[in-house]
């Protein structure tokens, strides 16, 4: 969560990180449909390849994205425990009292490839921007304010919450806390949850009120706009070709 | 110096204010505010320096009384809306002014919410960047900022909109020597300039304002004594 809100990803020179971001958005976008309402194991194995390529041009480290996906395959490994055997379908394998499905095996793998390809493709796409790129990226594609500005300003909370979190537990540690199975250490850390709770939220107010006083009435605007290269539109097209291909795939 | 009343750019008449289950702020506060004045305002801690700022600029509401600004009396949120596109206030914590990812955007907030064109907002950032001695600060992130250099482009991000009257809250709270010069440099630059401060640094408001008032027990008074 931390690694994500400080955008670790974001830092970088390849391709992908110089690719405009309106470009960025669109082909993730079409990727991720295509691969949701795909059926096809050609098209699926071809785009899990696809994604994986587009992160191996990002140049992160391996090490990093594993543990990323390793987040996402954690729940998706509780799919795993349940499918298989509560899945309508042929029986192939009987264990004790209960039944593994064909269908509920091919089910499982669909959803695990789909999401996989989905966040990899997240990954190379998405988190080589900044935040602010692709909240001015996506207000130059005519998305609605609301949800923009809701989207910024979840994030931008989101930091400060962790920077009051940072503030207090730094307080109570400099004062000798140590966290024990005992009454004290839930109490303190009420005390820190509600007290984060408290101040993040006075601190979004004041914010606010900041905001206003520099004359804002519901609308920001933007001061750099993308200049579109030619690079981005012969990626860009690549891509989106790419992504057809599968789809036509037998 | 005696000047007509109806010329006060800020005219508060009778003002009472109180925070919910605490006693009265303000009782019957009068105070008026004339352009081209440069005034320091001292008083103790807790005896409402940052309210009445607040109040000024519509953000806190009055039980009683009457506050005009620029000649017309503000009382909903509309009416202040033009009250803070003519009145700067630079918050005391620059974390609460700064949201924007890099220096340049949080400084062309203000003039781009005053509907200035593309090329106005870089011509003023620019010109702000440079006259408060930031210039290369463009690029800059925002929260990566030391805490001087926090405060001083939260002024920038203020000044850039060009105001009639600038109220500064705390300006030289925490700064060492070198910074608080150069504030009180950039603000004797614009000698036209109107302003009300906050401070309890006595040696900074006797090189920046001409006269000082006390908050005291909820009034307002000019006061000789430093």
């Amino acid at each position: 969560m931390i690694n994500v809100i400080k955008e670790k990803f974001s830092e970088g020179d390849s391709i992908l990180h110089s690719l405009d971001p309106r470009v960025k958005i669109i082909v993730a976008l079409l990727f991720s449909v295509m691969v949701a309402v795909s059926e096809k194991y050609t098209s699926l194995s071809g785009a899990l390849l696809f994604a994986i390529g587009t992160v191996a041009l990002t140049g992160l480290r391996t090490k990093e994205i594993i543990s990323r996906l390793f987040m996402v395959n954690s729940f998706i490994f509780l799919l795993w425990l349940m499918l298989p055997f509560t899945f309508p379908g042929k029986n192939i394998y009987t264990l004790g009292s209960l039944n593994i499905s064909q269908e509920g095996i091919r089910y499982a793998l669909l959803i695990t490839i789909k999401s996989n390809s989905i966040i990899l493709s997240g990954i190379a796409l998405l988190s080589t921007s900044s935040i602010f790129n692709l909240i001015h990226a996506l207000r130059h594609l005519y998305f609605p304010d609301k949800l923009t500005q809701l989207f910024f300003f979840t994030y931008r909370y989101a930091q400060t919450i962790h920077s009051e979190y940072i503030r207090l537990n730094n307080a109570i540690k400099i004062r000798g806390f140590k966290a024990q199975t005992n009454f004290h250490t839930y109490r303190t850390y009420a005390y820190l949850v509600g007290m984060m709770l408290v101040r993040s939220y006075d601190r979004s107010q004041r914010v606010y009120q900041a905001m206003l006083c520099r004359g804002f009435k519901g609308k920001f605007w933007t001061l750099n706009h993308f200049a579109f290269k030619k690079s981005d539109l012969v990626t860009g097209a690549i891509m989106i070709s790419g992504i057809i291909g599968l789809v036509l795939l037998p | 110096m005696k000047k007509r009343e109806n010329e006060a750019v800020i005219k508060m008449a009778d003002l009472s204010f109180a925070y919910p289950s605490r006693d009265y702020v303000f009782k019957k506060l009068n105070f008026n505010f004339f352009q081209g004045e440069r005034i320091g305002l001292v008083g103790s801690n807790g005896s409402g320096k940052t309210t009445l700022f607040h109040l000024m600029m519509g953000l806190l509401h009055p039980a009683e009384g009457k506050i005009e600004i620029f000649g017309k009396e503000r009382k909903t949120e509309n009416d202040f809306i033009e009250v803070r596109e003519r009145i700067g206030l630079v918050f005391q914590d620059p974390d609460d002014q700064l949201f924007s990812p890099t220096v340049a955007e949080d400084i062309a907030f203000g003039p781009l919410n005053l509907r200035k064109n593309q090329k106005e907002t870089q011509k003023i950032l620019k010109e702000t960047l440079e006259a408060l001695s930031l210039s290369g600060f463009e690029n800059r992130i925002t929260y990566n900022l030391s805490y001087g250099e926090k405060r001083l482009v939260s002024l920038a991000t203020v000044w850039a909109m060009q105001p009639e009257v600038l109220l500064l809250d705390e300006p030289t709270i925490w700064l060492d020597e070198e910074t608080i010069a150069k504030i009180v440099q950039i603000l004797n630059s614009q000698p036209h300039l109107s302003y009300i401060i906050i401070s309890h640094d006595k040696q900074f408001l006797k090189k920046t304002t001409d006269s000082i008032y006390l908050l005291n027990k909820g009034k307002i008074d000019r006061t000789l004594f430093l």
